[in-house]
């Protein structure tokens, strides 16, 4: 294993496509570098090709064509048991007829070790999940959270170099999943294992990784930080999949270096950033995010054009106030404002200017 | 203890709770029970009641008791292995006037016929003379007929005189009384039902055996496969069911006799010489091929239900962590279907060993099983009563191992669909 290998391509998936019936790929093109130790995680629709990756990473699906290497070495045609990658399963699949205890401890019984060596394993294994006192349970007996420990304690039993989880906390009720969430990012942590997990669930991507794969059509279609993810989209897809988004269409008037003007359907001009438009009169889609949009002037950078709103509803959501606008013919359009002391109370029918932040209307292809 | 009243729990105006709780879910219950009540009432009229009958005449057999009430007397009278006196042959001789009277000579004849063969004829024949008989009753019988002396006859009648009776459960498991009455083993040479009843079980393990060895393959294949193909496979594994046992009996004969398809290709292949044609039927291995290809249903039906319902995860989770696949389904997939296994197992098991049309087709001699003596009983020797302590000890067996079966796996563990 080289360094090289170490640091930045500890997982590579080179040129890597996927067809299952010779007629349409779910995978097309997928180039990806993994660090060691790092936490990607791969965030698509159902559909997108991300849990495809997963498995043939796994070794449970074989590629069609391009290679997939593990620390520096192919192996495509290495098979599932050889490939020291623990891996945690949507539904856990502990196996039902073993207790917990012999549930972690068969990776290493396939394993040849000895049994002291097994026990000391397990016990430090569950300690690590805090599931110590569980031992002699069956999977069965267990709450969702618990079993989802304990497949978690199993995959990561037998040291392996890389973890693969998939859609892991899917099946756990709201509160459950975001503790789980800090959990399994601070075991990471402690660990320094390299993390591949797998989720449609876009808040556990943010929150979980280091970087995330935006997965759409077989494509990634952006690879980055989750801040950077969330607040500079590469693409329209991006932005609506991430977050919620504001989308203005229109065309663009002028553009000059990353400052442009677009022109909405309605024909006000606003001011925005441009991503991926060359040139003045291309269709665009501006995204903007509801956070970032002012009503009170005082709060507009200088220079910027504001556009008029028609309030038409507002949502006490408690931290927030959630207020649907009519902007430029558009009736979704959203604002969200801090439940700050004083803030200004919003009503129904009632005709306000915003604005926002050039850098905050992000010009994009249109879809 | 304060108050004993706490710890009976009532409801709010007073009442205890449980009498609350049973008039509430009366209602319920009741409309629960009739909707069962056809069904009941079919099920008890229809099965519990003849098969208990049936099972009643095992031990129960008044035919010659009935018109023999002297003769019980004098066996009551007098402990086993007492030289017949002049009493006994008048007794014997108002019985026989009594059969004449009811025209019952030839019934009872064939209950003591039961034990010792050609003796019907001798109560037909005496009851005939009855009336003319003078007294000494001894001497006037023995001069019609000889046979009369014979002490096995004596001891014949002393069993049958009371209509309770467990000689029937001795003649089933190839026993006999001796002189004095006690129990020993049948002549060499006589004894076959324990012999059959082992054959029984052994070609119905057998049978077992073979069909989870061919039902798993075909269980795992439609498990796996997707939706569209394992339904039509399904069909095709079904199929057999909609067919005529008959049809599915007879077509084995068609491919098993010595002039028969598969003797013929192998004659063809040149594998066999015409003059040694393998015998496949009217023996054994007659009755395993057809009793396996017929029975495999039963045991692909409950594994399939139990495979189905096993996620590939499981086995991709032990492929994860080590475990070859060899490993993986022996120590994780294996284990799982056990349920299904158990049942398919006991089932084909229980279907096996009262089965009685197959065998008897393509069965010959050495493929018969108990189920085809209990028929000959039932119909051509028509000694019920031993048919039915055969079957009694069929029965018996079969529900000794549904409780081992209990013991080991548990019965809640089983998933026949």
């Amino acid at each position: 294993m080289t360094n090289a290998a170490d640091d930045e391509g500890f997982v590579v998936f080179d040129r890597v496509q996927k067809s299952y019936d010779g007629e349409t790929l779910v995978v097309k093109d997928l180039n990806l570098s993994i660090g060691k130790g790092e936490f990607l995680t791969m965030l698509g629709p159902s559909g997108s090709g991300k849990t495809t990756c997963l498995m043939m990473l796994a070794g449970f699906e074989t590629a069609t064509h391009g290679e997939i290497r593990l620390g520096g070495e192919n192996i495509n045609n290495v098979p599932p048991h050889k490939r020291g990658i623990g891996m945690v399963f949507q539904n856990y699949a502990l196996f039902p007829h073993m207790t917990v205890g012999e549930n972690l401890a068969f990776p290493l019984e396939v394993r040849g070790m000895g049994k002291s060596e097994r026990e000391q394993k397990v016990k430090r294994a569950l300690d690590m999940v805090q599931m110590g006192n569980f031992i002699n349970r069956r999977p069965a007996q267990l709450s969702g959270g618990q079993q989802q420990r304990i497949a978690l304690a199993r995959a990561l039993v037998f040291d392996p170099k890389l973890v693969l989880m998939d859609e892991p906390l899917g099946a756990l009720d709201k509160q459950l999943r975001e503790h789980m969430q800090f959990e399994i990012k601070h075991l990471h942590e402690t660990l320094g294992i390299t993390v591949v997990y797998v989720t449609h669930d876009q808040g556990e991507a943010l929150t979980m990784s280091d970087r995330v794969a935006v997965f759409n059509d077989g494509r990634i279609q952006q690879l980055a930080p989750p801040d950077e993810l969330y607040e500079r989209p590469q693409n329209s897809f991006v932005a609506q999949f991430i977050g919620e988004n504001n989308k203005l269409p229109g065309v663009v008037e002028t553009l000059s270096g990353d400052k442009c003007t677009v022109r909405l359907e309605t024909g006000e001009i606003i001011d925005a950033t441009p991503v991926n438009v060359r040139e003045a009169g291309q269709k665009t889609l501006v995204s903007i995010r509801p956070e970032r949009v002012e009503f009170k002037s005082e709060m507009m950078p200088e220079g910027a054009h504001t556009i008029g709103a028609e309030v038409l509803e507002v949502i006490y959501m408690g931290d927030i106030f959630r207020t649907r606008m009519r902007v430029a013919g558009s009736e979704e359009f959203v604002m969200k404002s801090r439940n700050t002391l004083g803030q200004t109370k919003l009503v129904e029918g009632e005709k306000i200017q915003i604005g926002w932040h050039p850098q905050d209307a992000r010009a994009l292809d249109p879809m | 203890m304060t108050d004993v009243s706490a710890s009976i729990l009532t409801t709010a105006d007073g009442k205890p709770l449980k009498a609350a709780l049973a008039a509430s879910q009366a209602r319920a219950r009741r409309k629960a029970f009739m909707l069962v009540a056809p069904l009941f009432l079919f099920v008890v009229i229809t099965f519990v009641i003849p098969i208990g009958q049936m099972l009643f005449q095992s031990v129960y057999n008044d035919t010659f008791s009935a018109t023999a009430p002297a003769l019980r007397q004098w066996f009551d009278e007098n402990p086993p292995g007492t030289e017949p006196d002049e009493a006994a042959y008048a007794a014997l001789v108002s019985d026989l006037r009594l059969m004449r009277e009811e025209r019952s000579a030839g019934a009872a004849g064939t209950r003591i016929n039961y034990d010792i063969s050609g003796t019907r004829s001798m109560f037909t024949g005496m009851a005939r003379k009855a009336d003319k008989l003078e007294p000494p009753y001894k001497e006037a019988v023995l001069a019609e007929d000889k046979k009369w002396d014979n002490p096995d006859v004596w001891r014949a009648m002393r069993s049958a005189s009371s209509p309770f009776t467990i000689d029937f459960y001795l003649a089933a498991l190839d026993m006999t009384r001796d002189e004095t009455g006690s129990i020993v083993g049948v002549k060499e040479g006589q004894a076959v039902y324990k012999m059959l009843f082992g054959r029984t079980l052994f070609l119905s393990a057998l049978i077992t055996v073979m069909c989870m060895a061919l039902a798993f393959p075909i269980a795992h294949m439609l498990a796996t496969l997707p939706m569209a193909k394992s339904n039509l496979l399904m069909i095709l594994v079904l199929l057999p069911f909609w067919t005529s046992l008959l049809v599915r009996t007879t077509s084995w004969m068609v491919l098993l006799q010595s002039q028969g398809v598969v003797n013929d290709f192998l004659v063809w292949a040149g594998i066999v010489g015409d003059d040694g044609r393998i015998q496949m039927m009217y023996n054994q291995i007659g009755t395993v091929v057809a009793m396996t290809h017929i029975l495999l249903p039963f045991m692909v039906l409950p594994l399939y239900s139990v495979m189905r319902t096993i996620p590939p995860s499981y086995v991709r989770a032990a492929r994860s962590l080590g475990a070859t696949s060899w490993t993986a389904f022996r120590r994780i997939y294996l284990p799982q279907t056990l349920p299904g296994i158990g049942a398919g197992a006991l089932l084909v098991f229980i279907l096996a060993v009262g089965y009685y049309i197959t065998p008897a087709l393509v069965g010959g001699a050495d493929g018969q099983l108990i189920s085809n003596l209990i028929a000959f009983h039932m119909q051509k020797s028509l000694n019920w009563s031993l048919a039915a302590a055969l079957a009694a000890l069929l029965l018996g067996g079969i529900l000794i191992l549904y409780w081992l079966y209990d013991r080991l796996v548990g019965i809640d563990n089983m998933k026949l669909g």
